[in-house]
């Protein structure tokens, strides 16, 4: 390795130097925060909220918002079968005689939501006598992977392929391929094609960002300061929740004082609502487009000495039993991991040829103070998702990581 | 211990003197290779599937090419004595670019390719200036480069962009019998990497300035400029690879470089092909071999169904045992 | 100490920059939440000084980090008796990560950028795989107590840093110190002076280890359970080190210059937040700086005798 420079400083030139790139920083707060977007949106607009993201559709934004009130049809207490607007398409043409191989290409298992529901999906599985062979192949989180990963599956013999995509773009081209070989399904994302004989998802993003919001909204009293906590722009799926929030506050009388990106990160969550409490002396309400960093949140508050606001959270277990151990106000909207059997029980319906919806909205559940208790599972671990629909699989608690 | 250091310090000027001799560990890289290739038969016989199927033998290639592309350009860098940590956002930056101006059309793929290659050449550029100009640290220089291009990226884009027309997907999808295009350009880029580096006096001056600066520069290597050359060639390779992914993704996305991991990876796959990470000592031969290691291990990997962090642990194990073993050779040569 | 001074002139700017948009900033309760929150970041900065004065990298700390959280979370799982033993048995882990660096970096000669890349993607790997992919089991109250609570005003992770940080200056002014600055100016000179290079390099890397487990333990306190509690701290460290003016390569620089370092990479942070810079330039801007402050030798050091004393 190479030896950098060996050129003794010159302190002054140095201190100089910052000096002055932070009199820059300095003279141009207005300048740089006009720069951005979001910020700049944000004084034209009043509440605070910003812009509307570009990822909003407002068809699909009506559509979730509909769903939310209808009822489901399907099998009681099987939310993983149940189906919302079901326009079902015939399957005939994909009928054969079993046993199945059925394969499975996944985006990753990078984060607790994919775990839990991946063991969810291979539980499934096993429930199947008709599945001799399930192969599946982890992208790792890397599109061109997926892509390769798609192009091989097709080369092992599988009976139906199952996706779910790691980015909706992208992925289009490889699925369009497998398409004309061989049934396919997807879940979780989706493609920007209709060849799929199934898309499987629950309600959605709005749907998610709007039950938070709208809580915040009948929980804060008028004029209190809400604090909006996002992971990352950019990603589809958040966007659309934040997207929905941004309405349910724009039409409230609540003042968004700030939307700050956490990265999922709980030490950087912590901080940033440590600065808010401290600058505004108090929040009352915090809306977060994901729950992995909401007990997070609840701690700054309570190191701070104050009380916790009205919060959202989602429905993972570490959320939960603060929710109950604190006696927050709070609500979760959740993403359910149980929409990962539902895959499996389409690729065999799909091969049997029997009907599927062509767009299988699943029911997408909100845990509230009166449910809590259902949901609350002491035992299991802390990231562990209670939406999993898991508790009669086989295995469970065990293979979830919980205690019998 | 004394006599650890002595010996450890001799072979960099037999490399410097005789650095034809010195690609030996590529022998070694393609060994294992083959010994993975036969493992992999094996057991893909064992649990019914076919390892040099026609599907397996082109997921190999595909899998391998965009790291391939990129570890080639890495490998002149590391023989130069540098390194580079910005081929990953670099990466996502080209293949943006690429994306947004083909648009979708014909007409752009031209034009969109001559863009990429300049705009990863400056990128190469700078980081050679910095490196050699303001006397930083490849480390850090890289780093920071890699910092602010990964701030244009969050700052003009949030999600993929462009789009790529079906002309110029052919060059990710197609293939000609088993081989993809994808795999020519590596090939071809490859060769000609090959080619600089053991037919012509440049190639001489990066072994030369890798192995020891002082030297080279005592005998009349303009080492600095040798330096930003190397950047230049391995931004430009990453920018290829970069065009290569904007096909196979039929987009531009701001995350495909870093979500690959393309940094980290090429480096490890070009010291696993043998070159000294402190440059001077290895060739492309022995990079080409261990990104194909690190794509048979890959498809050896998918057909068992390993996890994702059964894996991580046994590619750490694999990069440091190569290491270790390389750098045994070495002493008792 | 003179010789550490511009890295304390850019850090007083920087302070002081932050104090004139928030003026409360420079009062007791938030200056000291400003130094808890940079404590994990600056124990690590201090750790990787020793690595990166002795002439190497240790690339490993930010998935050590992540490992000892999720380890300690598994084992202690919410228990109170065993948060104790727990939190030796993750300075052992640490210093025998370091241990395991040290020993394959000098006697198995491998450099130390690809041990620590491959103890990287083992310790990340292996934990998950024991785990189950998930981090599992709860950090105690006690456990958190550290990260989180304060002894009067003066929260533990403050006091903590005080601790190591005067622990790092007594050992570099100890002969170890010396001897680590000599080998890493050049190993060869410090082997033929008598200086056991292969075994103070080995320490160095165990420091990392240990202040990686100290971090470990601050940052699990400080935010509970996180399956990427670690995640870019080993960049972060580094850049740290490189910024108070610690040559890459080894042989010059103070830790004290290092910590410092660490300081002022956290009042960056700070700083463009409070200014609004937002999410999508603060990397560029770090970038920039980076390579300037680095560019500018600015804070780099003369050249220390090579020569143990």
């Amino acid at each position: 390795m190479r030896f950098s420079s060996r050129r003794i400083l010159v302190s002054a030139a140095l201190a100089g130097l910052m000096a002055a790139m932070a009199a820059c920083t300095t003279d141009s707060p207005a300048p740089s925060t006009a720069a951005s977007p979001q910020a700049s949106a944000a004084e034209s607009s009043g509440s605070g909220t910003g812009a509307q993201s570009k990822f909003f559709v407002q068809t699909d934004y009506d559509a979730q918002m509909a769903m939310r009130s209808a009822q489901p049809a399907g099998p009681e207490g099987k939310p993983w079968e149940q189906t919302i607007d079901a326009n079902l398409v015939e399957t005939a043409k994909y009928k054969k005689d079993g046993p199945y191989h059925l394969c499975f290409s996944n985006a990753a298992v990078n984060n607790p939501w994919r775990q839990v529901g991946l063991k969810t999906m291979q539980a499934e599985v096993g429930l199947h006598k008709e599945i001799s062979k399930f192969t599946m192949l982890d992208a790792e989180g890397k599109d061109d992977k997926q892509i390769s990963d798609i192009a091989e599956l097709q080369g092992k013999g599988c009976d139906a392929l199952i996706v779910s995509p790691n980015t909706t773009a992208t992925l289009t081209p490889a699925v369009a391929g497998a398409c004309p070989k061989l049934p396919v399904i997807v879940f979780d994302r989706g493609v920007q094609t209709d060849c799929p004989v199934t898309f499987i998802k629950p309600i959605g993003g709005y749907a998610f960002g709007a039950e938070a919001a709208e809580f915040l909204v009948t929980k804060v009293p008028a004029g209190g300061k809400i604090l909006a906590l996002r992971i990352l722009p950019g990603v589809d799926v958040l966007e659309t929740r934040w997207s929905a929030a941004k309405i349910a506050f724009d039409k409230s009388d609540l003042d968004v004082v700030g939307v700050e990106f956490t990265d999922g990160d709980a030490a950087k969550t912590k901080s940033i609502v440590g600065d808010y409490i401290q600058r505004y002396g108090k929040i009352d309400g915090v809306w977060m487009d994901a729950g992995a960093t909401a007990v997070a949140a609840v701690e700054a508050f309570e190191d701070a000495g104050v009380p916790v606001p009205p919060i959202n959270g989602e429905d993972q277990e570490d959320f939960l039993q603060k929710w109950s151990d604190a006696k927050l106000t709070a609500v979760a909207p959740t993403y359910p991991t149980y929409q990962w059997r539902t895959p499996i029980i389409a690729a065999l319906k799909v091969l049997k040829g029997e009907q599927v919806p062509k767009m299988w909205n699943l029911p997408q559940p909100t845990v509230t103070q009166e449910n809590l208790a259902t949901y609350l599972k002491p035992g299991m671990p802390p990231l562990h998702y209670a939406l999993c629909g898991c508790e009669d699989l086989p295995g469970y608690p065990e293979k979830w990581g919980g205690k019998p | 211990m004394t006599e650890h250091v002595k010996q450890r310090r001799v072979p960099a000027r037999v490399t410097y003197l005789g650095w034809m001799s010195s690609d030996r560990p590529a022998r070694a890289v393609y060994v294992a290779l083959i010994l993975l290739v036969a493992l992999g038969w094996v057991l893909f016989e064992v649990d019914g599937g076919r390892f040099l199927g026609l599907e397996n033998i082109v997921g190999i290639q595909q899998r391998s090419a965009a790291l391939g592309i990129v570890a080639v350009g890495q490998t002149v860098a590391i023989l130069a004595g540098s390194l580079d940590l910005s081929v990953a956002y670099l990466i996502s930056l080209s293949s943006l670019v690429a994306a947004e101006i083909m648009a979708g059309g014909d007409a752009g793929v031209l034009p969109a390719v001559a863009a990429v290659l300049a705009v990863s050449a400056a990128v190469g550029l700078v980081n050679g200036l910095v490196i050699t100009g303001l006397k930083v640290h490849p480390f850090i220089a890289t780093l920071g480069v890699a910092l602010i291009i990964r701030g244009a990226l969050d700052w003009r884009y949030d999600g993929p962009a462009g789009s790529v027309p079906a002309s110029f997907q052919h060059l990710g999808y197609d293939r000609i019998g088993p081989l993809p295009v994808s795999a020519l350009l590596w090939a071809a880029v490859a060769v000609a990497a090959w080619f600089l580096l053991s037919r012509t006096r440049l190639g001489h001056r990066i072994y030369a300035v890798g192995g020891d600066a002082e030297v080279a520069r005592l005998s009349g290597v303009r080492t600095g400029r040798v330096v930003i050359i190397a950047h230049v060639l391995c931004s430009v390779c990453a920018g290829i690879a970069g065009l290569l992914l904007a096909s196979r993704l039929g987009a531009g996305a701001p995350t495909v470089g870093t979500d690959g991991g393309y940094d980290l990876e090429s480096i490890a796959a070009v010291v696993l092909g043998g070159t000294a990470l402190a440059g001077g000592r290895g060739g492309v031969a022995g990079t080409v071999g261990g990104v194909l290691l690190l794509a048979v291990l890959d498809s050896v990997f998918n057909q068992l169904e390993i996890n994702s962090f059964a894996k991580d642990v046994v590619r750490g194990v694999v990069l440091v045992a190569a290491l270790a073993i390389y750098a045994r050779g070495r002493r008792t040569k | 100490m003179r010789r550490t001074l511009p890295i304390f002139i850019v850090l007083a700017v920087l302070l002081v920059a932050i104090a004139a948009v928030n003026p409360y900033f420079l009062e007791p309760p938030a200056f000291l939440a400003f130094v808890k929150r940079a404590a994990p970041l600056v124990i690590l900065a201090a750790g990787q000084y020793f690595v990166i004065v002795s002439g190497e990298f240790d690339l490993s700390v930010g998935s050590l980090v992540t490992a000892e959280v999720v380890i300690a979370a598994r084992l202690i799982d919410g228990s109170a008796e065993a948060t104790w033993p727990v939190l030796g048995l993750m300075l052992v882990l640490g210093l025998l990560a370091g241990l395991v660096n040290g020993v394959v970096t000098t006697l198995l000669r491998v450099p130390s950028f690809i041990t620590t890349l491959g103890m990287l993607l083992i310790l990340s790997g292996a934990v998950f795989l024991w785990t189950g992919g998930a981090p599992r089991g709860a950090l105690s109250a006690q456990f958190r107590e550290l990260g989180r609570g304060s002894l009067g005003p003066v929260p533990w992770s403050v006091l903590i840093l005080v601790v190591a940080g005067a622990v790092a200056i007594w050992v570099m002014r100890s002969d170890f110190g010396h001897t680590l600055v000599a080998a890493g100016d050049n190993d060869r000179a410090a082997a033929l002076s008598g200086v056991r290079v292969a075994r103070v390099r080995t320490v160095a890397f165990m420091i990392s280890g240990l202040a990686a487990a100290v971090a470990a333990i601050l940052l699990g306190g400080f935010a509970g359970v996180s399956a990427q509690v670690g995640v870019g701290l080993e960049f972060q460290a580094i850049t740290a080190v490189v910024l108070g003016g610690v040559a890459l390569g080894g042989g010059r620089g103070s830790v004290v210059a290092a910590m410092a370092g660490a300081f002022t990479l956290e009042a960056l942070f700070t700083l463009l937040n409070l200014y609004g810079i937002s999410g999508a330039l603060e990397p560029a801007v770090q970038g920039v700086i980076i390579i300037a402050a680095v560019a500018l030798g600015a804070v780099s050091l003369p050249r220390r005798r090579a020569a143990a004393s």
